[in-house]
This record gives C-alpha cells, sequence and structure tokens, in this order.
C-alpha cells in the first residue's frame, strides 16, 4: 500500500506528537534531577548532582529501593519457577478444565489493581489473619509476574513442538533428564524475557502494593507517592524516578531484544 | 553399561520376531487412526510400511516407538508386551522425518546423547560417538552444529544419533523425504547397506512405493488405517491384492468387473502392468492364440522417459490403457498420436482383484 505525500507527512507528524507527548515529560524528570534550583525552574540553570548525593544519603530511600529491588527478584523467581511449570503443563498435557486454568492463570494482569489489591488485603488480614509484610507484596506481585513469564514459555514451547523432547525420550532419557538437557536450554531466551519483564512490572507497581505492603516496608513508588508533596523532597523525588524510569525500561528493552535475536536466528 | 549390550540372540527363541503387533487399535477422539493391524517383523528384517499420509503408517512407527499409547491390542519386542512402556524404557530408537537434532548441542554431542543419559564416562561415550560418525562419513563434523550442516548431513547425524545405542530395531520415520532426488538415492544405498552391515531391523515409513519396493525385505501397504496388503516386494508389485494396493503401488491398467467381463471374458476385477503390454503396429488380423489376450487400439499419446516410453492408448472397445516400452538401444519405432496399434498380453500376466477394497 502507497501513501501519498501529504498523508505520509501528517502520519509522520501525528507518531512524533504522539512520542513527544509521551517521552517529553519523562525527559523533563530526568532533566529535573539535575536542576539546581529547589522548585524547578525552567529552563534549568547549570547542572547539579545535589539532588543524587542526598538521595543517596536519605535511609529512606535506600531502604525503599532495597525493598523494592527484593521484592522484584524474589517475585520473578516465584514466577519463572510457577509459570514456567504452568506453561508445561497446559502446553505439554491435557486434563480436565486445562482452558479455564489457563483463563485464570492470565486474568490478573486484566484485572483492575485496585480490585486485586483489596482483595489480597481481605484475603490475608481477614481470611488468613498474617500481617502485612514484604512477603505480602511479594506473593501480590508473583499473581501477575507469573502471566509474562507464563506466556512467554507457553509461546515458545508452542513454536518448539514436541519432536526434540521425543527424540530425547526416543534415547532413553526420562522427564526430567529431558527437561534438563533438551526443554530447559530451549526455553532459555524465552525465561529470560519473560523474568526480565516480570522484574520492571514488579519493580514499578504501585497500586496492589498500597494495598499488600505492611507498615515499614515501602518500595521505591510508593516512597515517592509518599514525598511527592513535600516541597523540600521534591528534587529527591525526581532522582528516585529517574532510578525507577531505568530500572523499568532496562529490562523492558533487553527482553525486547533477546526475543528479536532469537526470532532473527531461527 | 547392561543397556549398551545386547543379549546374546541364543537366549531368545529362535523365531521370535523382533516386533509382533496384535489387534493394534488408535483412536483420536472419533478418527480411527489404526484398526486391527496384526504384524510379524522378523529379526534383522528390512521392514516398510508404504501408503499414502493419513493412512496409519506413522502413527503404527510411534505405536512402537511408544509416542502414543495403544488404544486397544498390544506391541510387543523380542516378545516383551511394551504396550504400555514409556519411549525411554524402550529397546528401539526413531530416525525422525524432521531429525530432531539438539540445536543447543554439537553434532558430537548429539550422538552422544543416548550414552549420555545411559551414565557412560565422557571419555568412552566420545569414542563411541565420534565411530558412530565415521559410519556414516561424518567424522570430521562432530564440533560443528546441526544448523551449519546441510540436509543430507543433517540425515546421517539423526541415523548415527540412534545406531551409537545399538538398538535391535530401528524406526525410520520418511527419514529420505526432505532430500532431493539424487542425494535420496544415494542415502537409500546406504541405509541398504548399514541395516546389512548392522544386522539390525529396520521399519521403515514410506509414500514413496519405489523406495519401499527397491530398499525393503516385505512391505505393508497400509490404507484407512489397515493393512491392505502384507508380502516381499514382487508378490506386492506382481499380485496386488486389491485395485487399491494395485493402484498405489507401481502404475497399473486395471479393469472393472464390467470391462473384464467384456474384453478378457472373467467375471471380477483385474490388472496388467503397462510393461506388460506389448505393441506392434497396425491392425492385426490373425486370430489370438487362446494364452494371449489382443486388442485393437489407437495412441492418444507417447511420453518419452528417457530408459523408454510410455504410451497412452484407447483401444476400439473405448477403455484406456497405458503400456511402457523399453528403449532397446536400436531404432527405436515410437508410436505417434493416432496410429492404429495392435495391444497383445499374455493371460497369465492378468492379475485377479479381491473385490470390495
Amino acid at each position: 500500500m502507497t501513501l501519498s505525500p501529504l498523508s505520509r507527512k501528517v502520519l509522520a507528524g501525528l507518531t512524533f506528537g504522539v512520542l513527544a507527548l509521551i517521552y517529553l515529560p519523562l525527559l523533563v524528570v530526568v532533566a529535573n534531577s539535575v536542576n539546581p534550583s529547589q522548585s524547578m525552574t525552567w529552563p534549568p540553570r547549570g547542572v547539579t548532582f545535589d539532588w543524587w548525593e542526598r538521595a543517596a544519603h536519605s535511609s529512606g530511600v535506600r531502604e525503599a529501593l532495597v525493598t523494592s529491588l527484593q521484592v522484584a527478584a524474589i517475585a520473578t523467581l516465584f514466577a519463572l519457577v510457577l509459570g514456567t511449570l504452568l506453561a508445561l503443563a497446559l502446553q505439554r498435557y491435557s486434563f480436565f478444565g486445562k482452558s479455564s486454568v489457563n483463563l485464570l492463570v492470565i486474568l490478573p494482569i486484566a484485572l483492575p489493581g485496585v480490585v486485586t489489591g483489596i482483595a489480597l488485603n481481605n484475603g490475608f488480614k481477614g481470611i488468613l489473619g498474617v500481617d502485612l509484610s514484604i512477603w505480602t507484596i511479594v506473593i501480590a506481585h508473583a499473581t501477575f509476574c507469573i502471566v509474562t513469564v507464563f506466556n512467554n514459555v507457553q509461546a515458545r514451547l508452542r513454536r518448539l513442538g514436541t519432536s526434540l523432547e521425543e527424540a530425547s525420550s526416543d534415547l532413553g532419557a526420562g522427564v526430567l533428564t529431558t527437561f534438563r538437557l533438551v526443554t530447559l536450554p530451549q526455553l532459555r531466551s524465552a525465561l529470560l524475557a519473560g523474568g526480565m519483564l516480570a522484574f520492571a512490572l514488579s519493580f514499578d507497581e504501585i497500586i496492589v502494593t498500597t494495598f499488600t505492603a505492611g507498615n515499614g516496608a515501602n518500595t521505591l513508588p510508593i516512597w515517592i507517592l509518599n514525598n511527592m508533596f513535600r516541597p523540600n523532597q521534591a528534587p529527591v523525588v525526581n532522582v528516585v524516578a529517574v532510578v525507577l524510569i531505568v530500572f523499568s525500561i532496562l529490562p523492558v528493552w533487553l527482553a525486547q531484544r533477546l526475543s528479536s535475536d532469537v526470532e532473527a536466528a531461527r | 553399561m547392561s543397556l549398551s549390550t545386547r543379549a546374546p540372540a541364543e537366549t531368545a527363541a529362535v523365531d521370535t520376531p523382533a516386533i509382533t503387533l496384535r489387534g493394534l487399535r488408535k483412536t483420536f477422539g472419533d478418527v480411527v487412526a489404526v484398526d486391527a493391524v496384526d504384524l510379524d517383523i522378523a529379526d534383522g528384517e528390512f521392514f516398510s510400511m508404504l501408503g499414502p499420509s493419513g493412512s496409519g503408517k506413522t502413527t503404527v512407527l510411534r505405536l512402537i516407538a511408544g509416542f502414543e499409547q495403544a488404544t486397544a491390542g498390544t506391541v510387543r519386542l523380542g516378545g516383551t508386551d511394551v504396550t504400555r512402556s514409556a519411549p525411554f524404557e524402550r529397546d528401539v530408537h526413531t530416525v525422525f522425518q524432521d531429525y530432531a537434532l539438539f540445536p543447543h548441542m554439537s553434532v558430537l554431542d548429539n550422538v552422544a546423547y543416548g550414552l549420555r543419559v545411559r551414565g557412560l564416562k565422557k571419555a568412552e561415550r566420545r569414542d563411541r560417538a565420534q565411530q558412530a560418525l565415521e559410519t556414516v562419513r561424518l567424522g570430521h563434523l562432530g564440533a560443528r552444529r546441526p544448523a551449519q550442516l546441510s540436509g543430507g548431513q543433517r540425515q546421517r547425524v539423526a541415523l548415527a544419533r540412534a545406531i551409537v545405542l545399538q538398538p535391535r530395531v530401528l524406526l525410520l520415520d520418511e527419514p529420505l523425504g526432505a532430500l532431493d532426488l539424487k542425494l535420496r538415492e544415494q542415502m537409500q544405498v546406504e541405509l541398504k547397506q548399514l541395516q546389512r552391515e548392522l544386522g539390525i531391523t529396520f521399519v521403515f515409513v514410506t509414500h514413496d512405493q519405489e523406495e519401499a519396493l527397491t530398499l525393503s525385505d516385505r512391505i505393508a501397504v497400509f490404507d484407512a488405517g489397515r493393512i491392505q496388503q502384507l508380502g516381499t516386494p514382487r508378490e506386492i508389485y506382481e499380485n496386488p491384492a486389491s485395485a487399491y494396493v494395485a493402484g498405489f503401488v507401481g502404475t497399473t491398467n486395471l479393469f472393472d468387473a464390467a470391462t473384464s467381463q467384456r474384453i478378457l471374458g472373467v467375471a471380477g476385477e483385474h490388472a496388467v502392468r503397462p510393461e506388460r503390454l506389448r505393441l506392434s503396429p497396425g491392425s492385426d488380423t490373425e486370430t489370438p492364440r487362446a494364452d494371449e489376450v489382443r486388442l485393437d487400439a489407437v495412441v492418444v499419446e507417447t511420453i518419452y522417459l528417457g530408459t523408454g516410453n510410455r504410451v497412452h492408448l484407447r483401444t476400439s472397445e473405448g477403455v484406456d490403457l497405458v503400456a511402457l516400452e523399453q528403449s532397446t538401444g536400436s531404432l527405436d519405432t515410437r508410436e505417434h498420436r493416432g496410429d492404429d496399434v495392435t495391444v497383445r498380453f499374455a493371460r497369465a500376466d492378468v492379475v485377479p482383484l479381491a473385490s470390495g477394497s
């Protein structure tokens, strides 16, 4: 389909406009993290790393960062194990209720965070009677982290087909040996991609976290929310926001490159 | 270690077949893929299962390998019932149609895989894998990845990976299907030689009737999940049991019951192979001998085959025939379109077919 020069220009302008709308505010945040003015006057007069230093020395920021990293890492680990097992079950075996399980696994990513948050909050406190802690955040995050791992692994398994596993079994390998020597190596890039997406999802999650975080267990996004409207903290908030951006975008970008590399190698 | 040495043949009863199938049936939902298959495959036999796609031949292979579980019936290997055993518990190995080489392993590691999962020491399994690679003349390519090999080379790696384990039975699922003609003919010769040298039973699945005829000791012709005929290549070709087999294996002249009655004077369906037809120019006025059939015909088309001609004819009764003439090297009297010819064939070459199939 060939486009007329005019429509090409209009579409290019629209694309540029939309992208600018998304990314310019992010650039402003990055610029403000080195803006010498406390009230972030625009345009910035000079560059300073004072706020970065202050953020680095703030125990609140450091603790929130550590909590966020811990939560994201553990939730990703849970997601990798459970998501892979689920994908294997649904791709390689048939059982009663298979399609329902498939739907139930994917649903958490579509459910509104508020609903998941309230439900889990009720479940933890009311039904199970456990106190909210870092572990309740981990479990809450794992519910939607599983989905990205599951989707990646399931797509890979489907494309892989069963012939390699059959060949392995034919040559005398049991189920576990086949998984270790044949299936897992074929899943590696899918697991990396799914895991990094899961990590990014968990790292910047805020809605579900507000309902499942206990006292003292602040993640980075929660810290931002709590400090956003304190005037003297505003510059540090910008710094934390930049950290959040980097930690969220980097894995997604890597995951995308990884899947396209694999695509190209086939 | 115990798996790598085969039990001596003396321990088994002398005529215990390598594979015994009894009442084998496999359904997928409402579809019957394999139905009532009884089969004995002898030790050391080159056995082919021939049929069009969807005829059930590959499913039978997968039932022997253990990738599918039989709906009914039994699979015995060397007399042992393995109907419910997992693939890794069966002493058979498969060469897959798509080769199924492990892409993340070197060629040598692919071949050594079966030895590795049996717990052999690294040095020994490398030696034996290297040896198997030499057998298929790929000893120099052990360090490569499967993706760096040609189709024919991958085919040989798949073969080496299976024979390194010295199985009692080797299953081959259309192994030559993806190769071009020249390579395929070369691999046919190599397969046959390999089978003779190793003395193991080959079960070969193919839809290529010529391949089955040239390679096999015996052939089972499959259609609709059942064995239509079982026999040596000669029996299958010379004495097809049904119109289906006659039509699938080689080209043939089929006469339905009415035509048989009219031009042969006998009841039931019959078939005559094209190379049995003799042509002579012009109409013949002699009375035909009692042991031959003579028909007047017109040449519809002549097709040059290199080794001879294929001549399409229509008899004065309106029956279409195909004749094959071998090139004799001398000046060929080549029939032309529209020529009148006389067709002769011996009554002994007319094969009666079982009706109803």
